[in-house]
């Protein structure tokens, strides 16, 4: 009898996984609980490091499970199981479903930057984040302040809700690093003319094309890098921006007023990965993300056999990362399964 | 290399080998949250006496890695121990305890 897998979680490596297990000829059933797959992947609007349209790769990916993967889009878990052979899920809208592997992809949630409190999102008109910035390049309009002007300073402030003991994050979100740079950029292609600033404490171009794309910033765009963390800002009566910070390489504090700024927020373990793990039996790390057997040589397993993991449930992960890790997951469930 | 001039002046040469350590090993000890600092200024730009006077707070635990002593013990005097760089770090560095412990274990260790 053909085996059947569940993989939880319809974004970049959920799509991945069962598009890769269904050209495996394995039986696969993707739950997404949002009314369409894609996940945080339909958010942006261009993608680092050569800003190509994202919809570009969301329609690679959808593409890829078109009528090949059993795709239930609106689906909650109430509760995940071991059986005696297998799993049985039970959604939400009643249905019982009995597989015999199970792959989580289920992703991360975006800091909320609510709570740092000191930077004013939520409380000045011009404080956004960069997620907020890319939904207004996606929507196609020229970016202006609240208040409808064009911005003339923008600011971006680096590791929102990462690197960060205050929040309880002590770990780097990888990624925000290169947006900024991407997002900085995008800016001065809308407006030639304006002053843009990264506020960073170091900067992380881990992978291929960041670095040279932080030497484009700087020789073809003129973004300034100051170094330094933002300490606390206010907001002034025309409602542009005024933030204090540390210029560490003159050693002196500095104040700047910016009509726009950025907070880069980085990665948090969703809530609903903690529940199902808790529920699995998986093992959480201290960062809260959820725990290979061996993140180096067995990282899509889990402690128990039979539930697998990939993506950005075990940490941060850039696009291409989650993809080259959902393969991976999807070859180890596809060996599994010979297995039973 | 010897040609292009390798010598610096006294003055204004870190000496690392013959500075004075003995001050960060007591600290190491005594306030170990020291070692987590990752220099990215909160601290100072928060900084109730910097606002005022020429005091960097940042550059304590600098000074202190490098066994630079003399001003160091000019640097801790400035504080004014308000704490709202404790308050700020992300890294969780006590700078209070530190501006203490220092002193303590410049004036011990004489």
């Amino acid at each position: 009898m053909a085996k059947t897998i569940v993989v939880i979680g319809g974004g970049v490596a959920g799509m991945t996984a069962a598009s890769r297990l269904a050209d495996l000829g394995e039986k696969v059933i993707l739950l997404e609980r949002e009314d369409q797959t894609g996940g945080h992947l339909r958010q942006w609007d261009r993608l680092f490091p050569n800003r190509r349209p994202g919809y570009e790769v969301l329609d690679f990916l959808m593409e890829n499970l078109e009528h090949k993967v059993d795709v239930r889009c609106n689906q909650g878990i109430s509760s995940v199981s071991q059986q005696p052979s297998g799993f049985s899920l039970e959604l939400e809208a009643g249905e019982s479903l009995p597989c015999d592997a199970l792959l989580l992809a289920t992703g991360f949630d975006l800091f909320d930057a609510h709570k740092k409190e000191e930077y004013g999102y939520g409380i000045y008109d011009n404080v956004i984040t960069s997620a907020d910035l890319e939904m207004m390049f996606r929507s196609g309009q020229k970016i202006t302040t609240r208040q409808g002007d064009a911005p003339s300073r923008v600011g971006f402030v680096h590791c929102v809700g990462s690197r960060d003991e205050k929040v309880g994050n002590l770990y780097c979100s990888k990624v925000c690093c290169v947006t900024g740079v991407k997002q900085a950029i995008e800016i001065k292609e809308q407006f030639p003319g304006a002053e843009v600033f990264g506020f960073y404490t170091d900067l992380r171009m881990y992978d291929r094309h960041f670095e040279e794309m932080y030497y484009e910033a700087q020789q073809k765009w003129d973004i300034n890098f100051l170094r330094g963390r933002v300490s606390e800002c206010a907001e002034n009566q025309d409602h542009t921006i005024v933030l204090k910070i540390e210029d560490t390489l003159t050693s002196r504090p500095l104040k700047m007023t910016v009509d726009l700024m950025v907070l880069l927020v980085g990665f948090v373990p969703s809530p609903e990965t903690l529940r199902l793990a808790a529920m699995l039996g998986i093992v959480v790390g201290e960062d809260r993300f959820l725990e290979p057997v061996d993140e180096h040589t067995r990282s899509n397993f889990t402690i128990q056999p039979g539930v697998f993991l990939a993506g950005a449930s075990k940490g941060p992960f850039s696009i291409s990362n989650a993809i080259a890790d959902a393969g991976e997951a999807a070859l180890q469930i596809h060996e599994y399964l010979r297995t039973l | 290399m010897k040609e292009f001039g390798y010598k610096v002046h006294k003055e204004r040469l870190i000496d690392y080998d013959k500075n004075d350590k003995r001050v960060l090993e007591h600290l190491k000890k005594h306030e170990p949250s020291v070692l987590t600092c990752i220099a990215c200024g909160s601290c100072t730009a928060t900084c109730s006496a910097g606002q005022f006077v020429d005091f960097n707070i940042r550059l304590v635990q600098t000074l202190l890695r490098r066994g630079e002593i003399e001003p160091l013990k000019k640097e801790v005097q400035k504080c004014m121990l308000c704490g709202k760089c404790i308050l700020i770090c992300p890294r969780g560095v006590n700078m209070r305890n530190l501006i203490l412990a220092i002193q303590t274990a410049i004036d011990k260790l004489k």
